[in-house]
């Protein structure tokens, strides 16, 4: 649309809306881009540009990595290197830094990044003629094992300091991080795990609902951190909720006493729901592993969405100035940060809201596998 | 990788970092704090009850005190009361002792001037027998003239002196 155009159809509002595109332009597309004029160059770009793939693009961010990738400057991604640990019946154990593999473009030894495929994204392993053997055992350290060892670090360095003062202050107000800490653990104490335990049983299970509650809270709020060494998604990542919701799975079953097992396998429903076919005893067995399933889908689920919606939003940006050119992308970005800071301050309440909601639910299957009665 | 499907290498590391987490807070962390809490309740919940048995002391002492004030004001007041009665006693004593002493003194005043009387009359009957021994004495020394007058004076005499 012309300014003539422009102006023929909305007299007086077009002088404003061109200023506003002006100033918008200038304020926000970088200089570099605005230099850019050369129409040949910005096509060369966009043609460049074309081969952004967002889906690939959201894809790596939120998922799980053999290296640590920080930024991409030019042609040059700057990236940490992590740990490669792999066993195969046919080399035995081998342990070597992923840098090895060039960021996936190279094979070392026998082993190479499958770039497509069924086994895309895993390590496998090649003989002498480069076809595939099979995969190896891969218990490497990746991005979200690096990730978990810095929340565990913040973790401790936290809690560790807040037992301290609580030691000294015996009986002293509280103080600093005590201060802060000392709510949360309360919360916990009193408005999830006593109205959910009873208050007799409580302490058998407090300190691992607190480790819960603090382990996921923390690595929701690490996992907004853009900024390495913090970012890596770990409440993402399925196999890590897989694992928070094994342990609430193996803790209830093992205190799970005779009236809760009763309620499995004998409930109290009619016999005809019992015999000839055990229906209820079916029904209620698989809520005995659907719930724990549900724990671990929903903690994944909330903070994947997180992360992809905010990528998305981001990616946005390099979507419009491939498609249109740097200048429109320049011109969405605005947008795109503003929707991104939105979605980063609800993942805030949503990492809240999800910490809560897994230690809530956990402390109801713990008091369902202690109470006495109904 | 799919993000979907768990990766086993990263669920033996979460085992193993979680276990590891989960141990030491345990021991290290939540022990002393839920220690700590507890403590402060348990302080914070004694110190209150001792508040409110030292407030229940105090208003004891205070319903102690108005007992022993009002005892005292009754005490006072037996006190005073005793006082007047032997007062007013004293009082009573020391004007009856004085009535009696009175009257003795009227009745030793009145037999005394009963004495007197009686000691005068004497003296008087006594003076006039001294007069008429003096008047028989004239008579005598006069000259009787006639037996008649004599008697008839003398008579006058005694009869004058009775009627005394």
């Amino acid at each position: 649309m012309t300014m003539a155009t422009l102006e023929s159809k909305f007299p007086g509002k077009a002088k404003r809306i061109a200023f506003l595109l002006v100033v918008l332009t200038l304020g926000l597309a970088s200089p570099k881009i605005y230099a850019e004029e050369n129409q040949e160059h910005i096509a060369a770009e966009s043609t460049h540009k074309t081969n952004f793939d967002a889906g690939k693009f959201v894809m790596e961010h939120v998922s799980d990595a053999f290296e640590w990738h920080i930024l991409t400057y030019g042609h040059t991604h700057v990236s940490i290197p992590l740990p490669i640990i792999l066993y195969s019946e046919n080399s035995g154990l081998n342990v070597f830094l992923s840098s090895k593999f060039h960021h996936g473009t190279v094979a070392y030894k026998n082993f190479r990044i499958e770039q497509e495929g069924e086994n895309e994204g895993k390590i496998v392993e090649l003989n002498d003629q480069g076809e595939i053997l099979g995969l190896p055992i891969d218990l490497s350290i990746t991005k979200a094992v690096v990730g978990l060892f810095v929340s565990v670090i913040v973790i401790l360095l936290i809690f560790l300091n807040v037992a301290k003062s609580a030691k000294q202050r015996a009986g002293k107000a509280p103080k600093g991080l005590q201060n802060l800490i000392e709510p949360l653990v309360l919360f916990i104490r009193d408005e999830v795990a006593v109205p959910a335990i009873g208050k007799a049983k409580t302490d058998q299970f407090l300190p691992f609902l607190l480790t819960l509650f603090f382990f996921i809270l923390i690595n929701n709020f690490l996992g907004l951190i853009p900024i390495f060494p913090f970012g890596a998604n770990v409440t993402g990542n399925i196999a890590v909720t897989l694992v928070l919701a094994l342990f609430t799975f193996v803790v209830t079953t093992l205190n799970g006493n005779k009236h809760y097992w009763k309620e499995i396998y004998n409930p109290d429903v009619p016999w005809w729901l019992k015999y000839p076919l055990p229906l209820m005893p079916i029904v209620e067995l698989t809520g005995v592993f659907t719930k724990p399933f549900v724990l671990m889908v929903r903690l994944f689920a909330n903070m994947m969405a997180g992360h992809i919606i905010v990528t998305v939003f981001v990616s946005l940006i390099f979507i419009f100035s491939s498609l249109n050119g740097p200048v429109v992308g320049g011109m969405v970005s605005p947008l795109s940060v503003a929707f991104s800071v939105f979605i980063l301050l609800l993942d805030v309440l949503v990492s809240f809201i999800q910490a809560y909601v897994f230690t809530l639910l956990s402390a109801l299957y713990f008091g369902m596998a202690t109470s006495e009665h109904h | 990788m799919g993000f979907v499907t768990p990766d086993y290498g990263t669920i033996f590391w979460m085992v193993i970092i979680f276990g590891i987490t989960l141990f030491i807070l345990k021991k290290f962390a939540w022990k002393p704090i839920l220690t700590s809490l507890k403590d402060r309740e348990n302080t914070i919940a004694e110190a209150l009850s001792s508040a409110d048995k030292a407030r229940k002391e105090v208003e004891g002492l205070k319903s102690n005190q108005e007992q022993i004030i009002a005892e005292a004001r009754r005490e006072k007041d037996i006190i005073l009361k005793e006082a007047r009665e032997i007062k007013d006693k004293l009082l009573a004593d020391a004007k009856s002792i004085a009535q009696v002493e009175g009257q003795k003194i009227v009745e030793s005043a009145r037999t005394q001037i009963e004495a007197e009387k009686t000691a005068a009359i004497n003296e008087m009957k006594k003076q006039i027998v001294d007069l008429s021994v003096l008047v028989a004495e004239k008579i005598i020394q006069r000259e009787i003239k006639e037996k008649k007058d004599q008697e008839d004076m003398v008579n006058s005499l005694i009869n004058d002196l009775k009627l005394k």
